[in-house]
């Protein structure tokens, strides 16, 4: 029997100003009836935009060249739009990433799954509503009569998602295709959708899964492609490529993944191959030795914190402690208050009751004067490097800003950007104009530059891809070691967590549910909501 | 194969929609638009009739001719005279620097008025800004011709008192800008870092607040110029700005309308004059208000 879908020699270009851009440069694969095949790679390696030529959403300005481009015994090559919107919905769904932009913020949820139903004349007018409620059933929507009638902002960023798979199972496609559908979402809630998307697969499906993150499809994928510049650079099942990578940068990609087994050794650096065959345990380099962390000798003494907007309370007393040249993880899902106790803690927000002590001084309750002399001990990192950069600035100022003036403040500023892996050439330039991890590791620059004692690093690694995530991990690591920083180090990310911290604070609903050594804590966890994070991630398991 | 958004209306073809914008559409660059161009000419030859009105009109514009009194354009006055012999084109060339000044000065005072207190209300506490911006609200109220004829009713007429009513008449649309730029940049990431450099206030407020909420600030102000250089022309043919024989171009209006059966060219070139400045200005001013909203994306 055909495969569902046999994609041969697929190039997709576009033309830009600068010339004719190739994001796919032939790619060949098959996905047969009830198999998930995901497709895995960085930013920029085209793996949305293979997703998107499949739905003949390719965007404006692609030019499509294929071998063969066959979905269910069809031949696409030659569709045009019209011919496209028959298939769209009923041959080949499409789930998106962001369920908010995705749905239509003036229409109920009901109305927009009913819609697919209508366009492609699915069932008649009168069955439409009991249909539309039997297909949000099906995605797990509880309560789905009264969803239906709700729309998209009263709804929660995991209920989105089931309803924009609703919506894209509606017409009953042969193949769904998945682009980052949980990226935007906590674990707990991805462990949910990927529960999801491995029945409708059951139901004899292809699945076509599109991700960044290895140990995301790892958990649903029958085989893996690695794509990187619009290449395939090694595929297979996907035990056989996570146990046994045979292509150097899937081997980098894996041994990027931070977790338990990574921790104290860099993540940035390639496998070893040994007499040009491959070696399947991942090597990792060690990171410099620490300075011993004395637990009496306190940085930051955070004592019953508590936050209220209005009648939420955000942050219920929370106590911690981080002492000199520690790292404290603080991990919690969305809401759960962790960016507000940063603030808290950074003095950008005052604390409705408790208190905050930092290097012996108090820290809350006291007016801006009298923390400012300290102000430069506590510096911060955050998700969003480039919206904590004055927009008129080019990376020298940037940098120079949190150092004292003097002569030779372009040496020193120099000397940080050597630090952190940036070169003279970039002083000039504008930060609008780096990458992602060149952003992050200036705003890295600037909070070392006045040699704090405390760095709270809010999500700094969320926004980048793995293998920049590594980079910026290694980084930190070597700084804490050189310098003795202790770092408040805050994320979702139960793995990067693992890798870095010391001690970890697990927070829930705004309240520190545990906390402990990041082993104790994640080995032996003794509170349900740790143990229904930890259950949630997806985790690679490679030999070694 | 190019492949364009069909209209079936699933919520699948919405998100790509969404996340598929269409390319920007760009302007080539190096070829001005006839309009901008023409505006542009316009604006120069302006200024220079504001600063060197010589250069284009030779005579005095107050020297009078009595026997050429209301000459219709020709050889000797190619745009005539008035009712005193004196050349039209002469008084409207001298008349430039007379409107351009009164332009300038009230929208001087507009715009440092407006980014001092949107500035202040943005930063305040709720209760001074809710003040502050009730009371922009309220001047907003009154349409401008009438907020400043009010004002210039309690200072009595006169350029000076054209130019303050003016300026605090067109105040409150720059305030309200500036202060609604303030409570962005505020709470921006950038501000929050600044904080943590140690910095004091007025210099967080000066180093990155400022700099940060002006950037509309000068196109407003050319849009504005436009605006005030109508209001005044309007204000001193009612007889409340420069006083005859002073050659101001809603002055010169108001002369000509006694005339205007027998002479129509007395009204015709000022009024053309306060037209074209004010599109011109429009013209140039929504232009690069074009390009700067193309930078801030």
């Amino acid at each position: 029997m055909a495969p569902l879908l046999a994609v041969e020699d697929l190039h997709v270009t576009f033309d830009s100003p600068t010339g004719v851009v190739e994001a796919v440069r032939g790619v060949s694969f098959t996905v047969g009836a009830g198999e998930c095949v995901a497709v895995v790679g960085e930013s920029g390696s085209g793996k949305s935009v293979t997703a998107r030529t499949l739905v003949g959403l390719a965007g404006a300005g692609a030019r499509v060249r294929a071998a063969r481009l066959d979905l269910a015994d069809r031949d696409v090559r030659s569709y045009r739009p019209r011919d496209w919107r028959r298939v769209r919905g009923r041959l080949a769904g499409l789930v998106t990433q962001d369920a908010l932009v995705a749905l239509d913020p003036l229409r109920t949820v009901g109305a927009e799954v009913g819609e697919v139903l209508a366009a492609h004349d699915i069932v008649g007018r009168r069955e439409r509503a009991g249909r539309v409620v039997h297909l949000l059933d099906e995605v797990h929507v509880p309560e789905p009569g009264r969803r239906a009638r709700q729309y998209p902002h009263q709804l929660s960023g995991g209920l989105r998602q089931r309803a924009l798979i609703a919506s894209a199972i509606a017409g009953e496609p042969a193949l769904l295709i998945a682009d980052e559908p949980t990226t935007a979402l906590d674990v707990t809630v991805q462990a949910q959708i990927l529960r999801l998307l491995a029945e409708r697969r059951a139901t004899g499906a292809g699945l076509l899964l599109i991700s960044h993150d290895l140990a995301v499809v790892a958990q649903v994928a029958d085989r893996v492609l690695v794509m990187r510049d619009g290449r395939i650079v090694e595929q297979g099942p996907t035990g056989r490529l996570l146990r046994a990578p045979q292509h150097p940068y899937t081997r980098q990609l894996l041994a990027a993944v931070p977790s338990a087994s990574s921790r104290g050794r860099r993540l940035g650096e390639p496998a070893q191959v040994r007499d040009g065959c491959a070696v399947p345990v991942l090597r990792r380099t060690p990171l410099p030795a620490r300075p011993v962390v004395r637990p009496d000798d306190a940085v930051l003494d955070a004592v019953g914190l508590t936050r209220r907007y209005g009648p939420h309370t955000v942050v219920r007393d929370v106590s911690f402690r981080v002492a000199r040249g520690e790292t404290l993880g603080l991990v919690g899902e969305s809401g759960s208050g962790k960016s507000t106790i940063a603030r808290l803690v950074a003095g950008l927000l005052a604390a409705d009751a408790g208190t905050v002590t930092f290097e012996s001084a108090r820290w809350s309750g006291v007016p801006e004067r009298t923390r400012r002399p300290l102000r430069r001990r506590l510096q911060l990192i955050c998700q969003d490097p480039l919206g904590s950069f004055d927009p008129r600035y080019t990376v020298g100022r940037v940098v120079a800003e949190n150092l004292d003036p003097g002569p030779d403040r372009t040496d020193r500023v120099l000397a940080l950007l050597h630090r952190v892996g940036l070169g003279p050439d970039l002083l000039h330039r504008h930060p609008r104009s780096l990458s992602g991890g060149q952003r992050q590791r200036v705003a890295i620059a600037r909070a070392i530059a006045p040699r704090p004692s405390l760095i709270i690093c809010d999500e700094p690694v969320s926004a980048l891809d793995v293998s920049i995530q590594a980079q910026v991990l290694d980084l930190l690591g070597e700084l804490r070691a050189a310098d003795g920083t202790a770092l408040l180090f805050i994320s979702h990310d139960l793995g990067v967590v693992h890798h870095l911290a010391d001690r970890v604070l697990v927070l829930h609903d705004g309240v520190v549910v545990e906390q402990g050594p990041v082993g104790d804590v994640f080995s032996y966890p003794r509170h349900d909501h740790t143990r229904s994070l930890l259950d949630a991630l997806p985790t690679l398991v490679t030999a070694g | 194969m190019t492949v364009t958004l069909g209209t079936t209306p699933t919520a699948v073809v919405a998100a790509t929609l969404v996340t598929d914008p269409p390319a920007p559409a760009r302007r080539r660059r190096g070829r001005p638009r006839p309009g901008l161009l023409a505006a542009g000419t316009y604006l120069i030859l302006l200024v220079v009739a504001a600063v060197v009105p010589a250069l284009l009109a030779p005579g005095d514009p107050l020297a009078a001719d009595p026997r050429a009194a209301l000459t219709a354009p020709g050889a000797a006055h190619w745009l005539g005279t008035d009712q005193l012999g004196r050349d039209v084109w002469t008084r409207v060339v001298h008349g430039a620097g007379h409107s351009l000044t009164i332009g300038l000065a009230a929208t001087a005072i507009a715009v440092t008025g407006g980014v001092l207190l949107g500035l202040l209300a943005g930063l305040a506490h709720r209760f001074a800004d809710e003040a502050l911006s009730r009371s922009f609200d309220a001047l907003s109220a009154f349409p401008l011709l009438l907020l400043a004829l009010l004002l210039i009713t309690v200072a009595g007429p006169g350029t000076a008192s054209l130019i303050v009513a003016i300026g605090i008449a067109t105040l409150p649309h720059h305030a309200r800008v500036v202060r609604a730029q303030t409570l962005l940049v505020r709470r921006a990431g950038y501000v929050e870092q600044a904080v943590s450099f140690g910095l004091s206030r007025p210099r967080l407020v000066l180093r990155h607040v400022l700099p940060n909420v002006i950037g509309p600030v000068p196109v407003l102000a050319v849009i504005g110029l436009g605006e005030a250089i109508l209001a005044a022309a309007g204000l001193s043919f009612l007889g409340l700005g420069p006083q005859p024989p002073s050659p101001e171009w809603g002055a010169m209006l108001s002369e000509g309308r006694n005339y205007l059966q027998v002479a129509w060219w007395m009204t015709v070139l000022p009024g053309a004059a306060v037209t074209a400045t004010v599109v011109a200005l429009t013209v140039v001013g929504r232009h690069w208000q074009a390009r700067f909203d193309g930078r801030q994306h």
